[in-house]
């Protein structure tokens, strides 16, 4: 039977859609903004440290005050707001495709997460419109996030990441499923694609990881509007618990950030290399342990916390014992392209220069894994130049490899290349101009989250220095940009643009809604690849051809994360002083609050009450499509 | 045999994993609870790490009345096996019974919750707040968490039989029952961690 379904057209549809595809788009063009958002600040981070004072003396751009706003909201909106959900809108965009599978498992939660982790985001940026910044650092160590110690923007902090935290939750089980129970026909484990692996152990990682930061930011919460003790050291409480938490939430984030950087790395340099990935049963077995490992290594964020040489020798170990899956990870990559005809595109550009700059930074992991060593690096520019050789050199070199050769598939256009090389060589000179010299920064002494410092300590030269290759990435990030908009009347993309071996390169491009109009039946290990090389153009049909079942659009995962934020401001500043007596007692009273809860709880209701019986696209449309 | 009978004959023994819907939203749940221990994981090692943090306020032994607290464990854990029956019940395709048996769990449920609230009740009277110290503040937690586990649970499960009342049992209603059992068997776990770690434990001191 065929339910006529309400179709959106325009706003509408963005905003009711449960389609992953589009899903996908959603999460980069938010993603996208709050990562130039986060650009701009760092900009400013790296204006204000270009010159240590102004001529009168006095800090010569930003405050120290501004600067540590400015500092907490660069690291907490590109971890948070802007490295994730890229990351989702991959795993949006491409996960389906190579499994063979015509949606995800959970199209409306899916919808939801998107939503939860835009209005956390757009929340959390709210604070620059009420002077209340956060300005404690992405890590907000207690009792600097207490209410002894900072204001209003340590709950924009907390009740933020919390709300953004659901969507991230939701979206990690909602590709577990997928995985598990939605493959098409001969999709066996061990022939997913490595970007799908490395998709399915992310988000086993988010799925334990996630709740116990939850739990931390309900604490902060708990300490600052309602007066409990969890991190008040005058009433008994443990600011080191803080620290504990968040690790173990923080240290499993990154490897949340850089396994799907590893995976997508892993579908690029084979392509381009025309040679199968070298090793793939190792780099799915090194992919699962350190998705393991990731949870054993956190206290190495607090060698100089105190723990005692025991603690830090074992966590220092076990720090280092994640080098070697890593190391089998490197290896495979280089003997994948060794001797393969490669073509250098602007994707594998990219995806090759990702593998000597992540070794670098991976270098400094392991030198920081020592505690004596860390002892002096700790807190310092050192730190700073680390981590930004994984998360820039690693994880953004690779989701830009990413962008450029999965492009062609989301939008069915093509960037230009010429453009695409010109923003290769600008950010890629330009990060290691900004951020090799940090090293030496942080071993000629230079602290880390400083607005400013003395000048003729020998710093003043390495700062200029970086700053310069700072503007030349914002120059790459500009070119992208404008890549992206040329490309809107650019050459429409083939379905097939790079030769590629996955699935996802078998339907056209962009991929029509219902993705695959008979479910493929799969071979082996790059199934399409497999069936080229047989003469084939098309996947063996593993079904005949019959109407497809498709979920309805809704809104209700709009209202229910609106519900959340209206909520989040509800208990903010439930002990707020307003001008006006009726604000007063709405916010006073959790008025507001409550009717935020009630919102969500309403469409929650709502969405248990009223079956969606979805609709079916019918053979003839289907044939009619071609 | 009336419409509704025959409409239950068609069902598959497991109506629960007949569609791939139905084995999502299963698999899905199984993965959520997994997440809730990493939750419910972080409270309890709070509760460890703060339990001795007193301060003026009384301690667990002076406070806790085990009686109470073992019928209420006997209440919760009875529901566990109610929500089995209703399972069972919805196996065998019986609608009435399954439905009895899921008003059943939820009104112990509701016992289980009239018990806790007078429990905390109480121990504000002794002088037993959420912000005493940080003893009192991860106690709240640890077990608030739960009663709000508990609360949801059986708004959750009331919604349901309403729900099964309206529309019968279908595979799109079974699914929800198995995962709200689920549920429920979850909370009772949490609840005799529970036990043992808050009251069995702050007893001896
Ligand atoms: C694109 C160019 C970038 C530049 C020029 C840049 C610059 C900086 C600088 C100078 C700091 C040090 C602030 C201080 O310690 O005083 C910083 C901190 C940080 N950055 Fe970046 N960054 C960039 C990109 C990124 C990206 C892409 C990420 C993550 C995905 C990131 C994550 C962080 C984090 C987590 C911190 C620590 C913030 C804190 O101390 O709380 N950065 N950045
Ligand atoms: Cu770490």
């Amino acid at each position: 039977m065929a339910h006529s379904v309400k179709k959106y057209r325009g706003l509408m549809d963005w905003i009711t859609t449960v389609d992953h595809k589009k899903i996908g788009i959603l999460y980069f063009a938010a993603g996208g903004l709050f990562f130039v958002i986060g650009g701009i600040e760092a900009l400013l981070i790296r204006l204000q440290l270009m010159f240590p004072l102004g001529a009168d003396g006095e800090s010569w751009l930003l405050s120290g005050q501004t600067y540590n706003e400015i500092m907490t909201m660069h690291g907490t909106t590109m971890i948070f707001l802007a490295a994730m959900p890229l990351i989702f809108g991959l795993m949006n965009a491409v996960v389906p495709l190579q499994i063979g599978a015509r949606d995800v498992a959970f199209p409306f939660l899916n919808s939801l997460g998107f939503w939860t982790f835009f209005f956390g985001g757009v929340l959390l940026n709210i604070s620059w419109f009420t002077g209340t910044v956060p300005d404690i650092g992405w890590t907000a160590y207690a009792p600097l996030s207490g209410t002894e110690f900072s204001g209003t923007g340590s709950d924009y902090y907390a009740i933020g990441l919390q709300i953004a935290g659901i969507g991230t939750l939701v979206g990690g089980i909602n590709f577990l499923v997928t995985i598990i129970n939605m493959r098409a026909p001969g999709m066996t484990f061990m022939r997913m694609p490595l970007f799908t692996w490395t998709s399915f152990i992310t988000s086993g990682i988010i799925l334990f990881a996630f709740p116990a930061l939850a739990v931390g930011l309900i604490y902060i919460s708990f300490d600052r509007l309602f007066d409990a003790n969890f991190f008040v050291t005058a009433t008994g409480g443990n600011s080191v618990l803080w620290e504990h938490i968040f690790w173990i939430f923080g240290h499993p984030e990154v490897y949340i950030l850089i396994l799907p950087a590893f995976g997508a790395i892993s579908e690029v340099l084979p392509t381009f290399a025309r040679k199968r990935l070298f090793g793939y049963s190792s780099m799915v077995f090194a992919t699962a342990l350190i998705g393991f490992l990731s949870f054993m290594v956190w206290a190495h964020h607090m060698f100089t916390t105190g723990m005692g040489d025991i603690a830090n020798a074992l966590f220092g170990v076990a720090t280092m014992l994640i080098a070697i899956p890593t190391g089998i990870k490197v290896f495979n990559w280089l003997f994948t392209i060794w001797g393969g005809k490669i073509r250098f595109t602007t994707a594998m550009l990219y995806a090759t220069s990702f593998i000597p700059t992540f070794v670098m930074g991976g270098v400094t992991g392991v030198m920081l894994a020592i505690p004596p060593a860390d002892f002096q690096f700790h807190d310092s520019y050192f730190v700073v130049a680390h981590f930004h050789y994984v998360i820039v050199g690693g994880i953004v070199l690779s989701l830009l490899a990413a962008v450029f050769y999965w492009w062609p598939k989301m939008f069915g256009r093509m960037l230009n290349e010429t453009l695409g090389k010109w923003s290769f060589w600008l950010f890629f000179s330009g990060f290691h101009l900004t951020f090799f010299i940090q090293h030496f920064l942080g071993l000629w002494g230079m602290p880390r989250r400083v607005f400013t410092y003395l000048p003729n300590q020998g710093w003043d030269t390495a700062n200029f220095v970086s700053t310069i290759g700072a503007f030349f990435m914002a120059a790459g990030v500009i070119v992208i940009l404008i890549n992206v908009i040329i490309s809107i009347k650019g050459p429409k993309a083939p379905a097939d643009p790079w030769d590629g071996r996955t699935l996802e390169w078998s339907i056209p491009s962009p991929s029509p809604e219902y993705n695959f109009k008979q479910l493929p039946l799969v071979r082996g290990l790059d199934a399409f690849w497999l069936e080229k090389m047989d003469g084939k153009k098309e996947m063996t049909p593993a079904e005949p051809l019959g109407p497809i079942h498709m979920p309805s659009p809704s809104i209700l995962p709009f209202f229910m994360s609106l519900g959340l934020f209206i909520a989040g401001f509800g208990f903010m500043y439930r002990g707020y002083e307003f001008d006006s007596a009726l604000i007063n007692s709405l916010f006073g009273n959790d008025i507001i609050a409550i009717l935020g809860l009630a919102i969500t709880f309403v469409c929650m209701f709502l969405r248990s009450v009223y079956d969606d019986h979805g609709y079916h696209i019918e053979v003839e449309e289907l044939q009619k499509e071609g | 045999m009336s419409h509704a009978e025959a409409h239950l004959d068609k069902l598959p023994p497991e109506p629960e994993k007949a569609t791939l819907e139905g084995r999502n939203k299963v698999l899905g749940f199984w993965l959520f609870l997994g997440g809730e221990t990493v939750l419910f994981g972080t409270l309890f090692a709070t509760f460890l790490a703060l339990r001795g943090s007193v301060l003026d306020g009384p301690t667990g032994t002076e406070l806790f009345d085990l009686k109470l607290v073992a019928a209420a464990t006997f209440i919760l854990l009875t529901s566990s096996l109610t929500s089995v029956f209703a399972v069972q019940a919805m196996h065998h395709k019986n609608v009435k019974n399954l439905m009895i048996w899921l008003g059943v769990t939820v009104l112990l449920g509701f016992g289980f919750l009239v018990l806790e609230i007078y429990e905390f009740y109480h121990y504000v009277h002794e002088g037993h707040g959420f912000t005493t110290s940080a003893f009192s503040s991860s106690f709240y937690a640890l077990v608030g968490f739960h009663g709000a586990h508990v609360a949801l649970g059986v708004l959750w499960i009331g919604l349901l039989i309403i729900q099964l009342k309206v529309k019968g049992l279908n595979t799109t209603t079974a699914p929800k029952v198995y995962v709200a059992s689920l549920y429920w068997h979850f909370i009772d776990v949490v609840w005799v961690f529970i036990f043992t770690i808050v009251y069995l434990m702050g007893k001896v001191g």
